[in-house]
């Protein structure tokens, strides 16, 4: 069974852009809009989202938007209700990123199937340990076709990176710098670490996010990897925006071509 | 000493995995696994090396003077009918429980070369306790506080800062205990290599239910020694202690886990009424799912957002309990009651005067419970008095009963 995320790997080595936006963000309905905008303006990847009233790996502009999308009504039934049909405007692969709580409430096999429906590629629950989801859920995943990303850090030791890739599908998220969302921590230091990940040669192809925000940022990450995650630079530029797909357009063209 | 027994094996204690039954773990992001994986790898270890135990019992005598009096309370005994003992931690230095588990944080980071100290309040106790400890050993020291309980709990606040601690206000959610915790969750995250983050309750991602308890369990260990003295037996019938993440009650029921003779009761901070929709009784309005990265019963939507709970007292505003009291809940080892606003605020007047102590509003809950309890006249009853209560003067004067002008 192929899975969209291989699909685009396969085809696109590099320079591989990953776009974040929580659902439900600005408006409620604004989620297929959204995502509609991010595939015909040129992103490669869409990760959604899904808000969390405590989400401990963000930083105040996600949690902001995060905080906002629940005001505005949204949660994973009203998630999977905006995606039924979502398949039949975008071909591109998309994520589901959260924390493990409301998932688990909704119940890993229910959330897998449901995925599975509508069309979802892959998942990011950056709480959800690793041998937790080896022992008791990566079977669930493997049955609906859905991979799971884990994230390596700066600090993530060479052994444990290679045990994340094995465990891994689609591709591995390398946290630029050990920082939450939005952090902007200087980048440009962590060359030793990008070729330290480039040298364990892994499986999966690995998109590089946190501290990306600009074409400067996206050129380094796609050089030290096949490319790059935007998260709270995306959501800061459309919070306010009365224009939603012209500054998604703007956001995009600025990225990739200045 | 006993911190460092090893109780795996046993059915109340933390197993090998960091889970108590079908609660704990450690439900962090990667950013946070060295740090934890730190924590797990060595904290055992550091626990049991002779010279830590020395170095912590020392400073729990000579600094923070220990033991605690066992104090048999005459006339709350004679109104309840019943052998009431209050634990006494009210008395140690800083005015409460927490300085057990910050000095025995504060000497775990420095064995493992930390050098920033980092913490979350909801009372301030524990971020008083902790700026305390910081100053004693000379480290940088910043406490995350919920911009409404620095608002509630200004004399705390201003002892942080005399002692040296930053104070970081967090504004995000409902600006109470979980937000300070997530906060300084945060500030962890983005500080992965000197910092230690002294976590104040039992609980969070394992090794810190078990540490945190391991580091109170001094409670219970002396109530053993001191009922021997005064009663001939070592083991109470009844063990009382309020639960906001529930340190002081897991200190104060360690050593009486595996003794299935002696009951142990939990009081949660009802608030307005448990179904008012202003409460912070977890085992009541709980299910299953994970907070500040433990899997344990908390107060959740049907969408699996966490919900901001209520107390009038910001030690117990707290929208979960402890991995280790989740299990004892399930299991019916402990009994879990609640106690209202009101009936804390009741019980502290109570207190005040009949012994002539005045409690903080968290224990207050405990002794809010004691009238519900059908003890029998020789039943000895252990209440932890986990704090004093300074702090709470101002919510006892604004609400002192209005009909005694003042006089309770």
């Amino acid at each position: 069974m192929s899975n969209r995320i291989d699909q685009l790997f396969a085809g696109k080595k590099t320079g591989v852009l990953n776009i974040y936006c929580t659902a439900g963000f600005p408006e409620l309905n604004d989620t297929l809009p959204v995502m509609q905008s991010l595939q015909q303006h040129g992103a490669d990847m869409i990760e959604l989202g899904m808000p969390f009233s405590d989400p401990l790996a963000d930083g105040p502009v996600i949690q902001d938007s995060s905080t906002r999308a629940i005001k505005n009504g949204m949660s994973l039934k009203v998630l999977f209700e905006q995606l039924k049909d979502f398949r039949q405007h975008i071909h591109l692969p998309v994520l589901l990123m959260g924390y493990l709580n409301p998932v688990l409430l909704y119940g890993i096999e229910n959330f897998c199937k449901k995925c599975a429906e509508v069309g979802v590629d892959g998942v990011i629950l950056p709480d959800l340990p690793m041998d937790e989801y080896e022992h008791a859920y990566k079977p669930v995943f493997e049955k609906y076709n859905l991979h799971l990303i884990f994230l390596v850090t700066p600090e993530t030791s060479e052994e444990r990176i290679k045990k994340i890739d094995s465990v891994s599908k689609g591709f591995v998220y390398a946290v630029s710098s050990s920082s939450t969302t939005g952090k902007d921590k200087d980048m440009g230091n962590q060359q030793a670490y990008f070729e330290r990940l480039k040298a364990l040669a892994l499986k999966n192809p690995v998109l590089i996010g946190f501290g990306i925000k600009d074409k400067a940022t996206f050129d380094a990450a796609a050089s030290n990897s096949n490319g790059g995650i935007i998260g709270t630079a995306f959501i800061r530029a459309i919070e306010n925006t009365t224009n939603l797909d012209a500054t998604i357009k703007t956001f995009i063209a600025g990225v990739k071509h200045n | 000493m006993k911190i460092a027994e090893n109780t795996f094996g046993s059915k109340y204690h933390v197993d090998e995995k960091g889970f108590y039954g079908r609660f704990g773990g450690a439900y962090i992001p990667e950013m946070l696994f060295p740090n934890v994986d730190e924590l797990q790898r060595n904290y055992l270890q550091i626990l049991k090396d002779p010279s830590f135990q020395q170095e912590f019992d020392q400073l729990l005598r000579d600094y923070v003077g220990r033991p605690s009096p066992l104090y048999f309370a005459k006339r709350l005994s004679e109104k309840y009918k019943a052998q009431i003992y209050l634990k006494r931690e009210d008395l140690n230095h800083t005015g409460a429980h927490k300085v057990n588990n910050t000095i025995g944080q504060i000497l775990l980071a420095k064995r493992l070369g930390k050098t920033r100290i980092i913490a979350e309040t909801g009372a301030g106790q524990h971020g008083v306790a902790t700026a305390t400890v910081c100053a004693l050993m000379g480290l940088e020291c910043v406490v995350y506080m919920g911009s409404i309980d620095i608002q509630r709990q200004a004399p705390n606040v201003a002892r942080m800062k005399m002692l040296g601690a930053t104070v970081v206000p967090a504004t995000s959610g409902s600006q109470t205990l979980k937000d300070a915790c997530n906060e300084a969750i945060r500030d962890w995250i983005n500080n992965p290599v000197d910092t230690h983050y002294i976590l104040g309750t039992a609980a969070g991602p394992h090794p810190y239910p078990d540490m945190v308890t391991r580091f109170q369990s001094v409670i219970s260990e002396e109530i053993k020694k001191q009922l021997l003295e005064k009663t001939g037996k070592e083991n109470p019938d009844y063990v009382m202690a309020c639960i906001g993440g529930g340190s002081n009650a897991a200190g104060a029921y360690y050593h009486f886990l595996d003794e299935p003779d002696v009951k142990l009761i939990a009081i949660e901070a009802g608030g307005k009424g448990v179904h008012s929709g202003h409460s912070a009784a977890t085992t009541q309005l709980g299910k299953l799912g994970i907070i500040h990265a433990s899997k344990t019963l908390l107060m959740q939507t049907e969408d699996g957002q966490i919900t901001e709970p209520y107390s009038i007292s910001a030690g117990l505003d707290y929208p979960g309990i402890g991995p280790l009291h989740s299990h004892l809940y399930e299991t019916g080892r402990a009994t879990f009651l609640n106690a209202t606003d009101d009936e804390a605020l009741q019980a502290a007047y109570e207190l005040t005067r009949l012994e002539g102590i005045i409690p903080a509003l968290e224990s207050s809950h405990a002794l809010a419970k004691l009238g519900q309890v059908a003890f029998k006249p020789e039943d000895v009853v252990v209440v932890c008095l986990s704090g004093r209560g300074d702090k709470d003067m101002e919510t006892y004067i604004r609400n002192l009963p209005a009909n005694t002008g003042g006089n309770v």
